[in-house]
């Protein structure tokens, strides 16, 4: 039997505020162990929860950038559970009138992918459980209140590609609109997965699983993975699928069950009487579509289109908004798109990689960068040489002429000083001398590397590749 | 006539001409204190030492001529429900024992801005579910005017500390009828203010949407003045309404010439003491002499506000008792179980009582899937019925009358097994909560020695109209300034 995969996200993203959702209290992340709280926050008796403009409009933000209809009447509501990671014991969520819906993403095949819902609700606290003997558990209520939305899929994914696809391209929409850190590592963003299976030719869906703890994206290419396979195993072999949720274990690459549906809590959901519905004014939600940023699809196109990027370069540089601005800058500078997307994809990223730097934080001034692209078309110096004052430029920030002049990185393009190298270099290796003459062409690119070293690369690799053919041909006369 | 006898507004007049001070007045309470508590159980907890120096620290104010705040000097008593940084918070019940809140709520904050003297914090049934003080987890409070009778609740405490002399004026809440009820059982005046008006920031919630913070005094001028200081915005209370600042003591002395009042028939039908209705009838005679023009209107939505303030305000208070757990406050059970679902079951089972846990259940019952539709979903769409049809009502008249309570005080025990009778007692005062107004309670007169209250119900945010009427009648009527009887004794020896 063969089956269509289907699978739905639920993604869960911290909102950048600066305070949490509810109070006053900073959403910083890593800080001692309750020390971000306060009577709200902790949920004590008479404490009251005010609404952060801010929060909403940040959901809203991310409506708008996944075209949702934005609601112009919307509510909170309290969802009840006890959990001691949720102070109140009812996090404070949104049931019926979430603030966004019916929106979409296209992936890059040009497939739309349905966003049902997005809503706004508090995070819960972090629970540490002991590994020794003793038994317990600690709680640390500096993330609860921290603003999220909650971003839900429509059941359109049908591989795991797609859904890593779907997510990347969340990922880097939120980070463009500066509303979420998009961290998985630090759970700044988080994702589960809803995947079942059905036979090809059935329109109704199979019973599905829900997937927890999913915290990178492989681990997320490879629970579907392992979920299609044991799905389909049990599907074959004539057995159903139970209803469930299923955690990712990493160690054991595998998926396990944590709880079946039919233990599914009734959350009792009810308007919040603490909080006053939301009603948006329709100038209000133009004035944040007004505000939105490019998004990344497009400007990836119009980098192919206005810089001429190959669509490998525009993707790499468009995956961030500061690097993707950084380009802009350099070009806007000295124009060569093509130069600077090299520079940008080879050397930026590699330093900024080793340097564990965000795009945010590129220390290079894009003027700068500008001027040293044009010291290397003009043939000031060498690409290879470009290369290294680039990484100086990167480390100390001082301007590509400084460095040149300090470590005397100028090109050599004086003939009379390149002939006595390259006279130096024949007679010293008359073997690779032999050689050529003997029709061994490539023994002259060993010349041309050892001249590069005498002259610290500095010199003009076209000049130096030209002269040393014109000194070589003499000896063959 | 004692010092502890006197209104906020007589002695600020004494205060003002330097005739008094605040620690003679506050002398005079303790000794009242002293005379009646242990018979009358009006605190949960005195802080006399406290007091007396605020009230020192109100004289010297005084004595130097320095600009005096609104309740300079003027000892009150707070319902444990409100919270107050370093003082212990139970809600009179044992799973908050040892809370000892770190903010003070808004309402308390604002009553110490201008200079009043906190003399303690006043019982009351757990959590405000209860109308009587029986539902107490510490101990009944009793009616003054015969001890043997319960002094109404769950503001029992603070309507017995006013009634009795033992503070001049008292903070309650009311969340069903939990000021005005009290107030009608003890003879006192107990405002309920517009939901919205009020800031609830720092009062220990039972229903949300239904609950508002307000003062039970000697009489409406004391109301006003209170008033004056609870109301306003409050940016930590997001249900808290940003209207012009008013002088409620404003209209006061107005005519009461060319008001209409209207009298809901639902309201004067079976269920109601006989002796209750003919009290009231008498006090809308003598408004109509004063000039007021009375019609009958109907308000038919009224026989289903009970059940459905009943469904609401448990779903409510299902949610916000939820947090205690135990474990980040409170009492917690002795025995720490093995799991967490067990030490949540006992902690609970041990901390809160059986009025509390009916409520909860009930909560949880109507809120949970398959009776969410029928029960609360319903019970909202009441209330919204329920409002627009006193919207209606007050497009004809200024205010509407009605009992405050079915009948007078009850005996200890009458009801207290019988949870339908006890919710009985709010059958005229709910239907208010439900649709966010304001009402005053009045004592207008007694049955069998019994004070009546008489309930002035207005329109949104026209605490002015009721306080007008309430005050004309109290200019005219003496019931109000009428003593239970030991404290007459104790006045004339």
């Amino acid at each position: 039997m063969r089956f269509d995969t289907v699978i739905g996200l639920e993604v869960h993203a911290e909102l950048a505020t600066a305070t949490k959702i509810f109070c006053a209290c900073t959403t910083k992340f890593g800080g001692a162990p309750n020390t971000q709280t306060c009577p709200v926050c902790l949920g004590l008796p008479g404490a009251l929860p005010v609404l952060n403009k801010r929060a909403v409009e940040f959901c809203i933000r991310a409506g708008l950038a996944l075209r949702c209809e934005i609601a112009k009447f919307s509510k909170m509501d309290r969802k009840n559970f006890f959990y001691p990671d949720m102070p109140k014991a009812y996090q404070i969520s949104q049931y019926d009138l979430p603030l966004c819906r019916d929106g979409f993403l296209t992936l890059d095949c040009g497939k739309k992918i349905r966003i049902n819902r997005i809503h706004l609700e508090e995070d819960a606290g972090k629970l540490t459980h002991s590994t020794g003997t003793e038994r317990y558990s600690l709680v640390d209520y500096n993330r609860a209140g921290v603003p999220l939305i909650e971003i839900v899929s429509g059941p359109d994914l049908s591989t795991p590609a797609e859904a890593v696809e779907y997510l990347e391209k969340l990922q880097r929409i939120l980070e463009y609109l500066e509303i979420s850190d998009c961290k998985m590592a630090e759970g700044s963003l988080r994702c589960d997965a809803n995947i079942s299976l059905k036979p090809i030719d059935r329109e109704e869906l199979g019973t599905k699983t829900e997937l927890k703890n999913l915290n990178s994206f492989k681990a997320l290419s490879r629970a579907l993975d392992y979920e299609i396979k044991r799905q389909s195993e049990l599907l074959a072999a004539g057995q159903a699928v139970r209803a469930e949720t299923r955690k990712w274990d990493e160690a054991k690459q595998q998926t396990l069950s944590i709880r079946s549906k039919e233990e599914t809590q009734d959350y009792r959901y009810f308007p919040e009487p603490d909080l006053v519905p939301i009603e948006l004014d329709p100038a209000y939600i133009a004035g944040i579509a007004k505000s939105l940023p490019e998004l990344p699809d497009e400007k990836k196109q119009r980098f192919m289109a206005d810089y001429g990027l190959p669509e490998y370069d525009a993707d790499l540089i468009t995956s961030a908004k500061r690097l993707a601005e950084f380009f802009e800058a350099v070009n806007a500078w000295y124009f060569n798109p093509k130069a600077a997307s090299n520079f940008i994809m080879g050397e930026l990223l590699r330093l900024l990689g080793e340097e564990q730097l965000k795009s945010a934080e590129i220390p290079v001034n894009p003027a700068s960068f500008g001027d040293l692209l044009k010291l290397i078309d003009e043939g000031e110096i060498s690409v290879s040489v470009g290369k290294q004052v680039f990484a100086q430029m990167f480390r100390t920030g001082a301007a590509p002429e400084e460095i040149i002049k300090a470590e005397g990185f100028k090109q050599i393009s004086d003939e009379t000083q390149l002939l006595a190298v390259i006279n130096k270099a024949i007679k010293d290796h008359p073997q690779s001398v032999q050689d050529y003459l003997g029709g061994k062409e490539k023994a002259a690119g060993f010349l041309v590397g050892q001249i590069m070293r005498e002259t610290k690369g500095q010199a003009n690799p076209k000049l130096l590749k030209d002269l040393l053919h014109r000194e070589l041909e003499k000896l063959k006369e | 006539m004692e010092l502890c006898d006197l209104t906020i507004h007589e002695l600020r007049g004494l205060y003002a001409r330097k005739e008094v001070f605040p620690s003679e007045v506050l002398a005079s309470v303790t000794r009242r204190i002293h005379k009646v508590e242990k018979d009358y159980g009006a605190y949960l907890t005195l802080d006399l030492e406290g007091a007396a120096e605020q009230a020192q620290a109100a004289d010297a104010r005084i004595k130097a001529g320095k600009a005096l705040g609104v309740l300079e000097g003027i000892p009150v008593a707070i319902k444990d429900n409100l919270c107050q940084a370093g003082k212990e918070a139970t809600c009179a019940s044992r799973i908050l024992q040892g809370f000892v809140p770190p903010y003070t709520a808004t309402v308390v904050r604002k009553i110490l801005a201008q200079g009043a003297v906190i003399l303690g914090r006043a019982n009351m049934d757990e959590f405000a579910m209860g109308s009587s003080t029986e539902y107490s987890a510490v101990k009944e409070s009793k009616n003054p005017w015969d001890p043997q009778r319960t002094p109404g609740g769950s503001s029992g405490g603070s309507a017995v500390a006013v009634a009795a002399g033992e503070a001049i004026a008292a903070l309650g809440s009311d969340t069903g009828g939990s000021i005005r009820q009290p107030a009608a059982f003890s003879g006192v005046t107990g405002l309920k203010p517009t939901y919205g008006l009020v800031s609830r920031y720092g009062l220990v919630a039972l229903a949300s949407s239904l609950d508002q913070i307000g003062p039970l005094t000697k009489d409406a001028e004391d109301s006003a003045l209170l008033l004056n200081i609870l109301s306003g915005f409050d940016p930590m209370d997001s249900t808290s309404v940003r209207v012009k600042e008013l002088d409620y003591t404003r209209d006061l002395q107005q005519d009461l010439s060319g008001k209409k009042i209207g009298l809901p028939l639902e309201y004067f039908g079976a269920g109601i003491d006989a002796e209750v209705k003919r009290t009231v009838m008498k006090a809308v005679d003598l408004l109509k002499e004063l000039g007021v023009e009375v019609v009958e209107i109907s308000l038919k939505f009224t026989e289903y506000a009970l059940p459905a303030y009943c469904i609401i305000s448990s779903a409510e208070a299902g949610s916000n008792l939820a947090r205690y757990d135990g474990i980040r406050f409170g009492k917690a059970a002795a025995r720490i179980e093995d799991n967490l679902a067990a030490f949540y079951t006992r902690t609970r089972s041990e901390g809160f009582g059986p009025e509390v846990k009916r409520r909860i259940m009930l909560g949880t019952y109507v809120l949970s899937a398959g009776s969410y539709e029928a029960y609360y979903k319903k019970a909202q769409q009441v209330r919204t019925l329920i409002i627009k049809e006193f919207n209606e009502v007050f497009q004809q008249v200024d205010a509407i009358i009605t009992p405050t309570t079915p009948t007078t005080a009850f005996k200890f025990g009458e009801k207290s097994q019988d949870p339908l009778r006890m919710y009985w007692s709010e059958v005229c005062t709910a239907p208010v909560n439900m649709a966010g107004l304001p009402a005053i309670s009045i004592p207008c007169g007694f049955s069998c020695g019994l004070p009546v209250g008489m309930q002035i119900i207005g329109d949104h945010f026209m605490e002015t109209v009721i306080l007008n009427i309430a005050y004309q009648y109290q200019r005219v009527t003496d019931y109000h300034k009428a003593r239970p009887e030991p404290v007459r004794k104790e006045g004339t020896a």
